[in-house]
């Protein structure tokens, strides 16, 4: 095995694993044929710890009502749930509370901060809202390993405003190119928007080299955090970043909610975006004034029993320690990697080293188109991703148009990835290619 | 490795079809005739794609279907069956294949009756593929892209 550890931080051992598993009740079924679930997708989504699923079922079971409205104790209780989880999610990453809107999802919080830059670049927001107005001659910035959700909406606010869309390239080891800040990021960046670590790589992005590019020429930087948040211990105010997004389902939370932070500072000048109410102070057939952050982003009843269900899942990660998470699955990506290397025929698009990447390993089956991949090694039990993985240009930049993706979680264990290893072995064969 | 499920899925006709295609490369523009359609169909969910060219003659017989494309063996087998199954018949012939392989995918697996089997030839092997509701889609995209490229002929009305 080449798996190193970068730091020798505690690891989960063999029994706190079991215990771990024991937590996730789907991890416990079968399959067609009686075959044990491998799951290998949690890059797309997480399977649920009980306590998550408690979380939920325990806020509609006791404590359901409308939160922010209303003086009886129900609402009282159901307010507190939702700003407990709040208070939970923010210091899971290392920001304050009342930095954190609740959004439905990732893609969702990614929006909300483009489409406010396009309500000040209407005039919405005022004179402070102006640093965040775009127009013909400014730059955004994105790069070439971003899921669609992290480079759609910044196209679209090109059209919308004028300003361009440019982009930092991929290197052959699907690390983005940092030796191209310098020459994209200029003083016409307004905004840099990237990736924490790449859905298909697992490559890591060095975030405080953007950082510190943005910061010298006054641009603000958007982290797609979704890969990050559940995986390795994640300090957004220590990043340094404006804003970060990332969502509830890939961290061992509910689908229906995600966060997005954002320097307080920066939430207090941004105009809203979705407006109706529960974001309002006063309202007047002429006019509306705005509540501050975060309520002033979350107009209309919120996903209160999800966004409880996000809260418990950030404690869930807390206690178990995000260190030895990250420890845990840097071993898988070892394991994962050496697995992949084993079979003849198969390549890694990515990283093929474990330094700075996930335990998310990519790969082309030779011969073999990734969707077939994907259902042989479903007839073993082994559940993968496959296909563009809503990163289009960066499989484009591979020459690809899909592949096979596994990738681990904290559950996930040397056996599992042993059982994909094998049926990997049989893959190439059964399409009747050559296996040597 | 596998228990069975994988051959049924994967039956030899459909291996043999994505390794052989028939069918497969573009018409130039010279070999175009009065009644030719083509279109071009995506999966956007995992990016298989099919550009396919359909040829009437004057009485709406298909003279010839020509493709090309990038996917599973289960979009490009499909084509490339779809290919076999079409040219030489006219249309009403060809809506009832149509017909009755979009209903084999509706049957979850259990398959049609001997004349269904009977329309569709090496169609049948495809059986397999409607246990699986993820790939029905990719069996389909170049029937999809039959029906658009036949409407793009102005041999019939778009419904």
């Amino acid at each position: 095995m080449t798996s190193t550890l970068d730091t020798p931080a505690r690891t989960l051992d063999a029994t706190e694993l079991a215990a771990v598993r024991a937590d996730f009740p789907l991890l416990a079924r079968t399959l067609r044929g009686g075959r044990p679930l491998v799951y290998l997708d949690s890059g797309a989504t997480s399977q649920k710890p009980e306590v998550v699923l408690d979380a939920e079922q325990d806020f509609y079971a006791q404590r359901n009502a409308a939160v922010h409205r209303g003086a009886h104790q129900l609402a009282e209780e159901a307010t507190e749930a939702f700003e407990d989880a709040r208070d939970r999610v923010a210091s899971f990453v290392g920001v304050s509370p009342g930095s954190l809107v609740w959004t439905s999802n990732a893609t969702a919080g990614i929006n909300l901060v483009a489409y406010a830059m396009s309500n000040a670049s209407l005039g919405r927001g005022g004179a402070a809202a102006r640093q965040f107005a775009l127009g013909p001659g400014d730059e955004i910035v994105v790069t070439e390993a971003e899921h669609h959700a992290n480079l759609v909406p910044w196209q679209e606010l090109a059209i919308r405003t004028g300003a361009s869309l440019r982009w930092l390239g991929v290197d052959d080891d699907g690390r983005i190119r940092v030796d191209e800040l310098d020459t994209v990021v200029t003083d016409r960046t307004k905004v840099l928007a990237f990736t924490h670590a790449s859905n298909v790589t697992g490559a890591i992005t060095p975030v405080s080299a953007f950082v510190e590019r943005a910061r010298a020429v006054g641009a603000l930087t958007v982290l797609d955090a979704c890969q990050s948040v559940p995986h390795l211990p994640v300090d957004l105010t220590a990043l340094g970043v404006d804003f970060a997004a990332f969502s509830g389902h890939k961290m061992l939370g509910p689908t229906g909610v995600g966060a997005l932070y954002g320097r307080r500072e920066l939430l207090e000048a941004m105009p809203p975006v979705t407006t109706g109410g529960s974001m309002v102070e006063v309202v007047t057939m002429e006019s509306t004034t705005y509540a501050p952050p975060p309520q002033r982003f979350e107009a209309g009843t919120q996903m209160v029993s999800q966004a409880v269900g996000m809260g418990a899942a950030a404690s869930y990660l807390h206690e178990l320690g995000m260190d030895a998470v990250a420890a845990h699955e840097a071993h898988l990506a070892g394991l994962l990697l050496d697995a992949v290397a084993s079979v003849p025929g198969v390549r890694v698009i990515g990283p093929t080293d474990t330094r700075d990447r996930l335990a998310t390993v990519s790969f082309v089956v030779d011969g073999v188109h990734a969707h077939d991949v994907g259902q042989v090694l479903d007839d073993a039990g082994v559940a993968v991703r496959v296909g563009h993985h809503c990163a289009q240009p960066l499989h484009r930049r591979f020459g690809v148009a899909s592949t096979t993706r596994a990738s681990a979680a904290v559950y996930t264990t040397d056996e599992e990835i042993e059982v994909f290893r094998e049926a990997l072995t049989g893959v190439r064969a059964f399409f009747g290619l050559e296996v040597s | 490795m596998s228990t069975g499920s994988m051959e049924q899925l994967y039956q030899q006709v459909i291996l043999d079809h994505a390794k052989f295609p028939h069918g497969k490369g573009l018409g130039v523009a010279g070999d175009l005739h009065l009644h030719t359609g083509e279109s071009h169909q995506v999966n956007p969910t995992c990016g298989d794609e099919v550009t396919l060219q359909v040829d009437l003659d004057e009485t709406g017989v298909v003279r010839d279907v020509r493709w090309d494309g990038q996917g599973c063996s289960i979009s490009q087998a499909s084509v490339s069956v779809l290919h076999d199954l079409v040219v030489g018949n006219d249309l009403a012939t060809v809506d009832e294949i149509g017909g009755t392989f979009r209903a084999l995918m509706q049957t979850r697996g259990a398959g049609l009756d001997d004349d269904a089997e009977e329309t569709l030839g090496d169609a049948t092997a495809f059986t397999g593929v409607a246990k699986y509701p993820a790939r029905i889609k990719c069996a389909l995209l170049g029937w999809a892209a039959l029906t658009d490229a036949l409407i793009k002929t102005g041999a019939r009305e778009s419904s």
